[in-house]
């Protein structure tokens, strides 16, 4: 895969990022190196393989239905950076203003 | 600006998939230990987990998946036995995991139907892709504060079905017809209130037209956002004329996620097709697989109430109840079971699919209980309908009065009520015969006149029967004495 700068500003796009470009070149540095390392286990045949989701084997690892947690109101809302009595707040987030 | 021509629109066909999602009624949430309930002060129903906090674990809510193959054996799909979860990332404030713990590949249910009826009433297969697992998100609201979106996240983290129809939907009497099953079902399984004006049940549709005969189905738009059964099927309509209109006037039709408008009736753009998410789905580390044995499918399976569906063949084939009284019996759980143990204790079928419908349902309506607070027990309607098929006591008499005493008294017994009321028949040959006779005396020349053909007299002579014995005369066998005394 081409690590260019369309890709880094789509997955900026994606996280909701923002880089000046000078981040962008270390980070197209960064994400080259790390694609070519994956790219080496590609070497590998894996026809017919089945990919390995879980490394151990164990299923069905239920919970039951009662309510456990309780985290009151105060303690939810204190770590984040914006908040009110009851909400936390974040910048205006419309999806599609232009069309309301 | 849409063209209404009746032979344009009737050009095309519409296509429409639904998707479903069906909020579930478990105690606590999807993936962890925290309350899931509805209408609580804000941001008061969390936990680490559903605040994204890290060092934190999702772990499967055990009912959550017996709630999924209940809904899957009653869409008749099959249920996955290997199955794991999947994360489905976006970046959004009313999901602070920045991912959706969901199912991609393995659905926990597959390649199900439901029957419904078309608009000609006809039976129409309605195929069902899948179901899967998810979570939902918390709420944003955008017009509280001018400069900020307030974020409450009591909702995040809830169980949620989601249920994909094929798009085998031609009509919007299919759309509401499936749509209304789907509510009947959930809330027969006891698995989601199906409230859509609440949001506990919501839904978006794929619509797309083509022209008929085609075998290529045209550009299709996500709509969103209908909070009932109705808006549904004003906002397929909408999208299929201004769809056929775009076509019509030579544009094409963008591949588009819209919103419904039920103000106005329409439905505007939400993003384009080159706004779509880019989900990045990958195997969810944190969950281990589920692997379901056929005991624990057989188990749930026991667990299953009669389903509407089911109920309504039987109303209308096996008791020959016709399709509005069978359609108004199964429309809810209770009363269906109500009406179910009823016919246990009557054979009269009919009848008592007319006292459940008639004289109980707008008893519950007046009096704002419902049927698991109604005072009478079916077997006690059974005795009301056994008065009247013996003859003890006439209809009218019973729907009028002894309904509402015994309603005030349900420890005695319908007869005992009836005789209290004074509202017995009299059924006693002589007695009828005496009252009979004086009624004929009453007016020898009308009795004449009966005799020599006036057969309409008859009425006049039962009137009299009817005043002479305070009503209480039993008028298939008072007739049928007047008439031999008459014709002697």
């Amino acid at each position: 895969m081409k690590v260019d700068n369309k890709l880094i500003d789509k997955l900026a796009r994606l996280s909701k990022l923002e880089f000046d470009d000078e981040s962008k070149e270390s980070i197209k540095k960064d994400l080259s190196r790390m694609l070519d390392f994956v790219d080496q286990l590609n070497e590998l045949d894996t026809e017919g393989v089945e990919p390995l989701i879980h490394v151990n084997e164990e299923t069905n690892k239920y919970r039951e239905d009662e309510v456990t947690e309780k985290l009151e109101q105060k303690e939810a809302l204190k770590n984040a950076p914006e908040h009110d009595g009851f909400y936390f707040k974040v910048p205006k987030v419309v999806e599609n203003p232009d069309d309301k | 600006m849409i063209e209404e021509r009746k032979e344009i629109l009737d050009k095309y066909q519409l296509v429409v998939g639904l998707e479903v999602h069906a909020q579930l009624l478990t105690k606590s949430k999807a993936y962890a230990g925290d309350l899931n309930a509805f209408g609580s002060l804000p941001n008061s129903n969390t936990s680490p987990l559903t605040l994204g906090h890290p060092g934190t674990l999702p772990r499967v809510n055990h009912q959550v998946v017996d709630f999924a193959i209940k809904l899957g054996l009653a869409t008749n799909c099959s249920i996955t036995r290997e199955m794991h979860f999947a994360r489905k990332n976006y970046f959004y404030a009313d999901l602070p995991k920045g991912y959706q713990i969901t199912q991609d590949t393995t659905p926990i249910c597959k390649a199900g139907y439901l029957d419904v009826k078309d608009a000609n009433h006809k039976i129409k297969r309605i195929g069902i892709t899948r179901i899967h697992i998810e979570e939902d998100a918390g709420k944003s609201i955008h017009d509280q504060d001018p400069f900020n979106t307030l974020v409450d996240l009591n909702r995040a983290g809830v169980p949620l079905l989601e249920i994909v129809s094929e798009p085998d939907i031609r009509s919007i009497e299919e759309a509401y017809n499936y749509l209304a099953e789907i509510r009947r079902l959930v809330r027969y399984l006891e698995i989601c209130d199906g409230n859509m004006e609440e949001g506990s049940m919501r839904c978006d549709a794929n619509v797309s037209v083509m022209l008929k005969g085609s075998k290529t189905f045209g550009n299709r738009c996500e709509v969103k956002n209908m909070n009932s059964l109705r808006n549904v099927q004003r906002a397929i309509e909408f999208e299929m004329k201004r769809q056929v209109f775009l076509i019509e006037s030579g544009a094409p039709v963008d591949q588009q996620t819209r919103s419904f408008d039920a103000v106005q009736g329409t439905t505007f753009t939400l993003r384009g097709k080159e706004d779509a998410h880019d989900y990045r789905y990958f195997p969810e580390p944190d969950i281990q697989p589920l692997s379901l044995e056929q005991a624990v499918i057989d188990e749930v399976r026991k667990t299953m109430p009669p389903l509407p569906n089911e109920l309504f063949s039987k109303y209308t084939e096996e008791l020959k109840l016709s399709e509005y009284d069978a359609g108004i019996l199964i429309e809810s759980k209770p009363i269906a079971l109500y009406y179910n143990e009823l016919i246990e204790h009557t054979k009269n079928y009919k009848a008592a699919a007319n006292w459940v419908i008639g004289e109980i349902k707008s008893y519950l309506n007046q009096s704002a209980t419902s049927i698991e607070d109604f005072a009478l027990r079916p077997a006690q309607i059974a005795e009301i309908i056994d008065l009247i098929d013996s003859d003890k006591i006439s209809k009218s008499a019973a729907s009028q009065q002894l309904f509402s005493k015994f309603v005030a008294d349900p420890s005695s017994t319908a007869e005992q009520i009836a005789e209290k009321a004074n509202i017995l028949q009299e059924s006693d040959d002589d007695w009828l015969e005496e009252i009979a006779q004086k009624a004929i005396g009453a007016y020898p020349d009308k009795a004449e006149a009966y005799r020599k053909g006036n057969k309409g007299l008859l009425g006049l002579f039962m009137g009299e029967v009817m005043k002479l014995s305070n009503r209480k005369a039993n008028p298939k066998m008072a007739s049928q004495i007047l008439r031999k005394l008459l014709e002697s």
